[in-house]
């Protein structure tokens, strides 16, 4: 479904990210975790070229979303062929980003309209649709202001759903919630990958991770220090030095 | 009494036609300048280096000189180089350049004060940096930026008075005339400026009130 390809990304000539192949198979959950700092957030951004890797590349279904061939020379996209592949590709981030002068239902159909040019009925009856999955069928006519971050966060699932992506990232999406709405969103989650969506989530909820991953991916410094299947992930990978101290100082900071 | 009374009766219609063309004045050179101060301002953040540079160029020179110095530019440098344009239509090229360069900065702040984090989303969803400037973007940008555009209308309303020099026949113009061949100064120059407070005035509440309700706004979105 989606792969990276020994990819490397720099900001002004400090190397952020050094080397990371991955390969999500379609209607897999792909957890990544690790300290913060260490590219995580980079690392997904590159998923959907909002970040531009300095080497290697990314490709959607076999074809690449960074690079064009013409003839045997590869030449950068341009801005209108990004848009396309990110039309594919969702994201999800930590402070939901939704549009702040729509409504509800505006944020979830600008998208398939304006992008995908489906008809405003057709939008509008599946954005319906989406806000009664993610439970906010009645937030409908409301601004993202009004509502509670859980929700909001909710809504912007729905948002990313509402363009039919073929992967669905996320970005830390219950980092920036009270505790008590973590639950909320991560249920929605739950039932995404139950429903064999293929996902890629930056998370510290190791409970969901443990629950909903079908891999662990744990990155440190820029690169990838251990890719487990979740059941293994736990149990094994606590004899590694680093990620044993990274799951402490998690679950400290949970309790 | 009898005498400032029958004044004003004398004098009101030459004034009265003066504000009518201070007002489309005023009025065609703002829509003219939110334009062309839209488009420095994107130009300005483009990430083409060589429409930045222009686009500073352009706010560095009319922001540097006086309006006066451009007025007078416009109305007797242009014909020389082949633009011929009356009085009215000077004063118009000159209001709504000068104008421009102090909303383009305007519109610039606007942008930049939108967080990241909607332009992101809105490429996230596949739109292009155009269509999410258009659709996400600029509407919030405009909206925030409403009070200030309220502002250099007043300024414009003022400066509007300077085309008097190139013998625009507006309220300042009319005005001085009457001044030169009547010699009631005090009474002629009271009303020109009683007409442009009153002018000003709708607009200042109007700034007042779109501020007081952008602060309450502003607190509520800023709650979550
Ligand atoms: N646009 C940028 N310009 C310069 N440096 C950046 C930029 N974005 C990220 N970095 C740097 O790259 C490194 C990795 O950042 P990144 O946000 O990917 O980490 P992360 O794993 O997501 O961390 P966190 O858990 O705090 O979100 C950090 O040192 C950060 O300062
Ligand atoms: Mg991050």
């Amino acid at each position: 479904m989606l792969q990276v390809t020994s990819i490397n990304k720099s900001f002004h000539g400090k190397e952020v990210i050094k080397g990371i192949d991955l390969s999500i198979q379609k209607g897999e959950v792909v957890v990544i975790i690790g300290p913060s700092g260490s590219g995580k957030s980079t690392f997904l951004r590159m998923m959907n070229a909002l970040e531009f890797p300095t080497e290697g590349d990314v490709l959607l279904e076999g074809e690449s979303i960074l690079y064009r061939t013409v003839g045997n020379k590869k030449v950068p996209r341009k801005e209108k062929e990004l848009s396309k592949f990110r039309a594919e590709v969702g994201m999800v981030f930590q402070g939901f980003h939704l549009f702040a002068h729509k409504t509800v239902l505006e944020n979830i159909i600008e998208g398939p309209m304006r992008v995908r040019k489906v008809s405003k009925e057709t939008a509008i009856l599946e954005a319906e649709r989406l806000l009664q999955k993610v439970g906010l069928a009645d937030k409908r006519d409301q601004y993202p202001h009004a509502l509670s971050g859980g929700q909001q966060q909710r809504i912007a699932i729905a948002r990313a759903l509402a363009m039919k992506p073929k992967i669905l990232l996320f970005d830390e999406p219950t980092s920036a919630l009270d505790p008590e709405l973590v639950g909320e969103v991560l249920l929605v989650m739950k039932e995404l990958a139950n429903e064999g969506m293929t996902m890629a989530v930056v998370t510290h909820e190791m409970g969901f991770a443990r629950e909903v991953g079908d891999r662990i991916i744990f990155i440190d410094q820029g690169v990838i220090v251990q890719d487990e299947p979740a059941h293994l992930f736990f149990h094994i990978n606590n004899n590694n030095d680093r990620i044993k101290r990274f799951l402490n100082t998690i679950s400290r900071n949970v309790v | 009494m009898q005498e400032i009374w029958s004044n004003i009766v004398l004098f009101s219609p030459r004034l009265l036609e003066g504000t009518l063309i201070t007002i489309q004045l005023t009025a065609i050179s703002l829509i003219f300048s939110l334009i062309i101060g839209l488009a420095v301002a994107l130009g300005k953040i483009t990430h083409n280096k060589t429409i930045n540079r222009i686009c500073n160029f352009y706010i560095s020179i009319v922001r540097g000189t006086p309006l006066l110095v451009q007025l007078l530019y416009v109305y007797f440098v242009f014909p020389d180089i082949g633009i011929s344009l009356t009085a009215f239509q000077a004063a118009i090229v000159a209001l709504s350049i000068n104008e421009s360069a102090y909303l383009a900065e305007t519109f610039r702040a606007g942008i930049k004060s939108i967080p990241k984090g909607q332009m992101e989303a809105a490429q996230a969803i596949g739109m292009d940096y155009s269509l999410a400037m258009r659709r996400i973007i600029l509407p919030q940008a405009i909206r925030n930026v409403i009070p200030a555009i309220g502002n250099s209308a007043i300024v414009l309303i003022k400066n509007s008075s300077l085309a008097a020099v190139i013998t625009v026949t507006e309220l300042m113009h009319n005005g001085n005339l009457l001044a030169a061949s009547t010699y009631q100064n005090i009474q002629i120059f009271t009303m020109v400026a009683i007409v442009y407070w009153v002018l000003h005035y709708p607009l200042s509440l109007f700034v007042d009130y779109l501020e007081k309700r952008g602060a309450a706004h502003h607190v509520t979105s800023n709650q979550h």
